[in-house]
């Protein structure tokens, strides 16, 4: 079934912007055209991208569109294969030895002599370490799905510099190789997407594997087209003025600029208190919405009633805030 | 296709954006995925393969869209109306393409074909001369006089220019491979016909202007190569030059370059020593953590932990002398340290010519390009008292120091003969981890005249001269290598 659906709604850039719509994700050209490149390729995607311009969103909303389950696997420092890959089922494995030690009286029946009892031993599969005591993490599960998954590999750039290297045979061929078992191929290939803030730079081994998606701060449409899918509740002149207000917000010398989840939950926050405009006090007491750093706050502060002035104009013209 | 594709790649990879063998080959898997068609898909999609930085993003926009502007000179080329031709004559005309294709077709070598002989033999034909590229200017045919003159660019190396001195010689050897000469010949024959100025809408006004578009293509063209091939490859060899160019002597109209290339290595060093802060103790094993994990399991260790070492950042004093000499280097260095500061963990700076102040606050609040102007301004470029510099560190900032602390003093340790107080030298090289001591001056001038540097010296861990950015940077990657093996 998915097959078919990721046919359907990964055809084309168009449909790919369409699909991501009704997902509520406005999606760039850019964007669309990294998961049809990935797709025909079969290659991972690396979003780059300030804290906040919907790297996450783009799996969740790719896996909402094509209707497949997310496997999401968050990378911090230390993060190693044991908790990431797989993991053997010690419990379990204790209790099998514990079994063994009953039965091996009937396992060994009319052996005669060690020589005999070990080959008898070996007739028996080895299950020890076998796909039974195997317990799978989210790459592990990725890989067994029958139907493909979309992969989320958030925050690359957190984890170490080995963990890096060790995704590399799952992002190239998506297949791992377990030692005592062997290598575990993908019976589909996920959707991947791993994401980045740049806290460090990425191997170049990684970079290459990978389709490089830079995902930059929008501009005042595109904002606001996201706005209007995400909080569809705001009246179209309060948005444009507030997604102008940010563009404003923008160009001033922050520490944090706000990113698209900020105008978000602005918007948010302004439905919820039943704004009809913006006002410079309505402003001035919802500022740390947009704004994460005191000095930034304080920065803007005075900037306020200037910057609601432009942002009338371009409501009332219609024009944004770009083009002026 | 395949040729130009390679020849993109090279643009690319001369502006600064590496590209593999393997993303070439996903690159080219890619345009058989998308097609040439669209531009703006095409254009996205090699974005994404090929350009792995935001920086490498913009270097690609700007090498694409140079590359991929040739595509649109296609369409000025008009057709010559000949007004003695019939129209069934003029459409065979235009529908056979001379071929372009490979340059050793367009120096007129005369093997034009039969609808071509035809157009010629209308009004003003010249006997025993033809030229393949007259016909291709006569029919309109901008789309083979393009790819002519693509082929003859390849012929003569127009992606090989260096300088941009360049451009008008190779642009006239373009046009020379295309046929250019013949053409030549054929319009002054014309000329000599007609002897007085071109009638509008002749065949020989047709020609001298298609002359003229085809002068000014070859030149454009040639500029847009210098633009993909040349220019980053100059700017390139600028920033070696500059890299080790004693610092004193970069002029000011170079420190934007300057501090771009500063930045740059102390990314590189940065992204180096950020990685591990870590590292296993090979052989010890944690006991006491083992034993904790493994209680699931009843005391038998499945797990083991083992030992880790911590690896600390290191944590900075840099005294900086910004009198005359020493000024530029101290800039350089403070840069650098302020560009360090996501591997070291604590930067106190100070500058002193007679005086010391404490500038760590003007630094962290003030870009560095403006701060350091506005402290030189200050207390700069006078003369330097080394004693009285280390009085003033010793009374006010000496408890700073603790044995994780390194100290880098920059300075040419000349101090005007005035009393050197190594003594206090001695202090702080009891309670630091190292004292670094860089000096412009090159070794063999410590200890002549008014340098005290060998009574410094027995004080100091490391003391090297450091006089360009490149030494710089090795001076400083060995700081951040000392720390980790701490």
């Amino acid at each position: 079934m998915s097959n078919s659906s990721k046919e359907i709604h990964l055809a084309s850039v168009d449909k790919i912007i369409e699909g991501l719509g009704s997902a509520s994700y406005v999606a760039s050209r850019q964007i669309a055209t990294a998961i049809l490149i990935a797709q025909n390729l079969d290659k991972p995607i690396l979003v780059e991208g300030s804290a906040g311009v919907g790297k996450t969103e783009l799996a969740l909303s790719t896996a909402a569109l094509l209707g497949l389950p997310l496997i999401r696997m968050q990378c911090y420092e230390g993060l190693d294969e044991s908790k990431a890959l797989y993991e053997w089922k010690y419990g379990k494995q204790l209790l099998y030895t514990q079994v063994l030690k009953d039965k091996i009286g009937d396992v060994l029946q009319g052996a005669v002599g060690l020589r005999d009892s070990m080959t008898q031993l070996h007739q028996f599969s080895d299950v020890f370490f076998s796909e039974d005591f195997l317990e799978p993490r989210p790459l592990l599960k990725a890989l067994q799905h029958d139907d493909g998954v979309v992969l989320l590999i958030d925050e690359i750039d957190k984890s170490d510099e080995e963990f890096e290297a060790f995704l590399l045979e799952i992002l190239s061929a998506f297949q791992v190789t377990i030692p005592e078992i062997g290598t575990i191929k993908a019976k589909t290939p996920p959707i991947v997407f791993l994401t980045s803030n740049a806290t460090r730079d990425l191997g170049d081994a990684l970079k290459r594997r990978c389709l490089h998606l830079f995902i930059p701060l929008p501009d005042a449409k595109l904002e606001e087209q996201i706005i209007a899918a995400r909080v569809p509740e705001i009246e179209a002149r309060l948005r444009r003025k507030l997604v102008s207000f940010v563009q404003q917000l923008r160009d001033l010398d922050l520490k944090k600029l706000p990113s698209i989840s900020e105008t978000i939950d602005w918007a948010r926050v302004l439905v919820l208190l039943h704004a009809e405009d913006l006002t410079p006090e309505m402003v001035r007491e919802t500022l740390n919405v947009l704004l994460k750093f005191e000095e930034d706050i304080q920065g803007a502060h005075n900037k306020i009633p200037e910057m609601l002035r432009q942002a009338e104009k371009v409501a009332e013209h219609g024009i944004h805030a770009a083009t002026i | 296709m395949q040729q130009p594709f390679e020849q993109f790649v090279r643009a690319l990879r001369a502006a600064d954006v590496p590209v593999s063998v393997a993303e070439v080959i996903d690159a080219t898997e890619v345009i058989a995925a998308v097609g040439y068609e669209d531009r703006q898909l095409l254009k996205d999609a090699l974005a994404l393969t090929v350009a792995k930085s935001e920086d490498e993003k913009d270097r690609f926009e700007i090498a694409f869209e140079l590359f991929y502007a040739r595509t649109e000179f296609r369409d000025e080329f008009e057709a010559w109306d000949d007004p003695t031709q019939d129209q069934t004559q003029k459409d065979a005309d235009s529908d056979c393409e001379p071929d372009g294709g490979d340059g050793g077709d367009a120096d007129g070598s005369g093997d034009g074909d039969g609808s071509a002989q035809g157009s010629q033999g209308g009004e003003g034909s010249v006997p025993g001369m033809q030229s393949d590229l007259a016909d291709m200017i006569l029919a309109g045919d901008g789309e083979a006089l393009a790819s002519a003159l693509e082929a003859a660019a390849v012929e003569v190396g127009a992606a090989n220019i260096k300088v941009f001195t360049q451009r008008g010689y190779l642009a006239r050897q373009m046009l020379d491979q295309m046929g250019m000469r013949d053409l030549e010949r054929m319009i002054a024959a014309l000329e000599r016909e007609s002897g007085e100025e071109p009638e509008e809408g002749s065949k020989l006004d047709a020609l001298s202007r298609g002359r003229m578009q085809l002068f000014n293509e070859a030149r454009d063209y040639m500029e847009r190569q210098f633009e993909l091939y040349a220019r980053a490859a100059g700017q390139q060899f600028r920033e070696e030059f500059l890299e080790t160019t004693s610092m004193a002597n970069i002029p000011p109209r170079d420190f934007d370059i300057m501090s771009r290339i500063v930045r740059r290595m102390a990314k590189k060093l940065a992204s180096k020593y950020m990685r591990r802060h870590r590292r296993a103790k090979r052989g010890h094993l944690d006991v006491r953590r083992t034993l904790r994990r493994n209680m699931a399991h009843d005391g038998v260790p499945f797990e083991t932990v083992w030992k880790f070492q911590e690896i600390s950042k290191p944590s900075v004093v840099a005294i900086c002398d910004v009198s005359g000499s020493v000024a530029a280097s101290s800039r350089f260095l403070l840069m650098f340290l302020y560009s360090l500061n996501e591997v070291i963990a604590r930067l106190q700076s100070f500058a002193f010519s007679s005086h010391m102040v404490e500038i760590s606050d003007d630094l962290e609040d003030h870009a560095i390009e403006e701060a350091i102007p506005a402290i030189l301004q200050k207390i700069g470029f006078r003369s330097t008292d080394y004693g009285q510099m280390l009085r003033d560190f010793r009374d006010e900032h000496l408890d700073s120091i603790d044995r994780r602390t390194t100290v880098i003093v920059l300075g040419d340790g000349r101090t005007n003969d005035a009393d050197p107080e190594a003594q206090i030298m001695k202090q702080i090289y009891e309670r630091s981890r190292r004292v670094i001591w860089l000096n412009p001056e090159p070794e063999t001038f410590w200890g002549t005249g008014d340098s005290e540097m060998p009574r410094y010296r027995p004080y100091c861990h490391v003391a090297k001269t450091c006089n360009t950015v490149k030494q710089l940077e090795r001076i400083i990657d060995d700081l951040l290598r000392s720390s980790v093996r701490a």
